[in-house]
């Protein structure tokens, strides 16, 4: 934020980083080979939904897009005690640039309608070899991913989450900041 | 390019500037004022007598008083508070709130503490946003739901976001100086005179007495206009706060069920309990000893805060721009 813009007491609405989405199917094969971790196929789109007409249109048009395209299962969606609304994706487990080109069509038809800000994170599901979850968050804001271990009680598996940074730290760009590696606890697909 | 639903509110940038403009030019007098009387005096009289000494002196403890404030902001109003800091385990619904708008607003997230008091209320402070702390009080969390938690705390964090302590301290700064000067000089005056008639220094305090008159004169008009100005300005900071806020969590109208459901609450309490709260106002997102909200009543223009008709109806003005379509 400039200096006049401190003086004046405004903030301008961060825009989102949308194109760093692509790089996650490539992520998604390096994550397979280097710790047998393999996406669910499912990946998921969460944002805070403004009040009135223009975002509740924008939002309908979205659902029905997506669910006319050629996958069987259509697009859940649904809200979280926070008040964001998430829309979870379902392709099948090996169909991971599908899932990407979904999840950026929720985004640009947001962004079109001028409601980028409003877009918080995406997530892409996996497992490890144990069946444990483990997320890829993509912050829209940041442009950059951070890796969320979700265990049972509220409590995050970090040893997973910085080995999972240690084999992505050429595909993506991770988040440096680890303050900055918000939990998103009861994230819907995930 | 895509584009924007979040104009910007030209007016509102534009009645803040002229504020601005206006306490630096309140300032700017103030300076000029007390150079040319302590000039004229010593010139006539050789030497300014305690004049200029007492200038220095109030300018000093101003600097150190406001800087005080500036650094240790965040532990004076905690302790103010008696609030206590809280770690995610602690309060993972109000971590949750705040990770999210961190997240929204692309901002680092501040340390976040709850005060055990009664009253509902928030404020943020801390000088830079790597220290900032967000404060909401027990009887915040108790009354409002989550969605009007999350309009209260984007409000707060948006006071962040515009580094309105430093701002604040900055405007603030001359002020202090010129109640202290009002003050000095009164003590000096009350003190100095009496000693002066007994010494043998009779002569330079008899020239010292008018100007020190003089400046107490200057440091009274300064302070009466930036106490007016300061609070004006202060009024515009909460507008785009509340501007902000809305607009980042694109809900407006909980914003505005929260400001409704906490003004509605405060006037019910007794007094008692609203006057030990007085010292944090200015932090507070509405404030304790709230009056009737008038339009342009004396309490408006002393107020803090802006009249709770006036935050609703710019809330209303944003609630009607995200919804329209095209």
């Amino acid at each position: 934020m400039g200096f006049l813009d401190t003086l004046l007491g405004r903030t301008k609405p961060v825009p989102p980083n949308l194109d760093a989405l692509f790089a996650l199917p490539s992520a998604a094969i390096t994550l397979q080979a280097a710790m047998d971790v393999n996406p669910t196929g499912t990946g998921s789109v969460c944002f805070r939904a403004a009040e009135g007409r223009a975002f509740s249109d924008i939002e309908k048009d979205l659902r029905d897009l997506l669910n006319m395209g050629d996958n069987k299962t259509p697009v859940e969606v649904s809200a979280d005690s926070y008040g964001f609304t998430w829309l979870v994706c379902r392709h099948s487990a090996d169909d991971i640039e599908g899932l990407v080109t979904d999840l950026h069509a929720v985004n640009s038809s947001l962004e079109n309608g001028g409601f980028g800000p409003q877009l918080l994170c995406t997530i892409l599901s996996f497992r490890d070899p144990a069946a444990r979850p483990l997320g890829l968050v993509y912050l829209y804001k940041r442009g950059t991913f951070y890796p969320f271990a979700p265990q049972p009680g509220q409590r995050r598996d970090n040893a997973l989450e910085l080995q999972v940074r240690g084999s992505l730290g050429d595909d993506l760009k991770i988040e440096p900041d680890l303050g900055r590696w918000f939990p998103v606890w009861g994230a819907p697909g995930l | 390019m895509a584009r924007t639903r979040y104009a910007s509110d030209p007016g509102l940038i534009a009645r803040m500037g002229a504020t601005m403009f206006l306490l630096g030019l309140v300032f700017t007098g103030f300076v000029l004022a007390l150079f040319f009387v302590l000039d004229y005096y010593g010139s006539r009289h050789g030497g300014g007598g305690g004049g200029s000494g007492l200038v220095v002196f109030a300018v000093l403890i101003g600097a150190a008083v406001a800087f005080g404030g500036y650094y240790w902001s965040d532990k004076i109003a905690l302790n103010t508070a008696r609030a206590r800091l809280v770690t995610p385990q602690q309060a993972p619904e109000l971590h949750g709130i705040i990770d999210r708008i961190c997240a929204l607003a692309d901002m680092p997230k501040p340390r976040v503490a709850i005060s055990p008091m009664n009253m509902p209320n928030a404020f943020a402070t801390g000088r830079s946003s790597k220290v900032a702390v967000v404060c909401v009080t027990q009887g915040l969390l108790q009354r409002l739901d989550p969605r009007e938690l999350e309009g209260v705390l984007a409000h707060e964090m948006s006071h962040v976001a515009h580094k309105d302590v430093a701002v604040m301290t900055i405007a603030s700064f001359l002020g202090i100086v010129a109640a202290l000067l009002v003050r000095m000089g009164f003590y000096a005056e009350l003190f100095g005179g009496g000693r002066g008639r007994g010494g043998g220094r009779g002569g330079n305090n008899q020239n010292a007495l008018p100007v020190m008159l003089l400046v107490m004169l200057v440091g009274v008009v300064v302070y009466a206009i930036s106490f007016l100005l300061i609070r004006l300005l202060s009024r515009y900071r909460e507008l785009s706060a509340d501007r902000s806020g809305a607009l980042l969590t694109g809900q407006p109208s909980a914003r505005a069920s929260a400001l409704v459901k906490v003004t509605g609450d405060m006037a019910r309490i007794p007094t008692r309990d609203l006057r030990q709260a007085e010292p944090l106002n200015a932090f507070y997102f509405a404030p304790a000893l709230s009056g009737k909200s008038g339009d342009m009543s004396l309490s408006n223009l002393f107020s803090t805060h802006p009249s709770l008709q006036k935050r609703l109806a710019q809330l209303d003005k944003i609630s009607k721009q995200l919804g329209s379509a095209s």
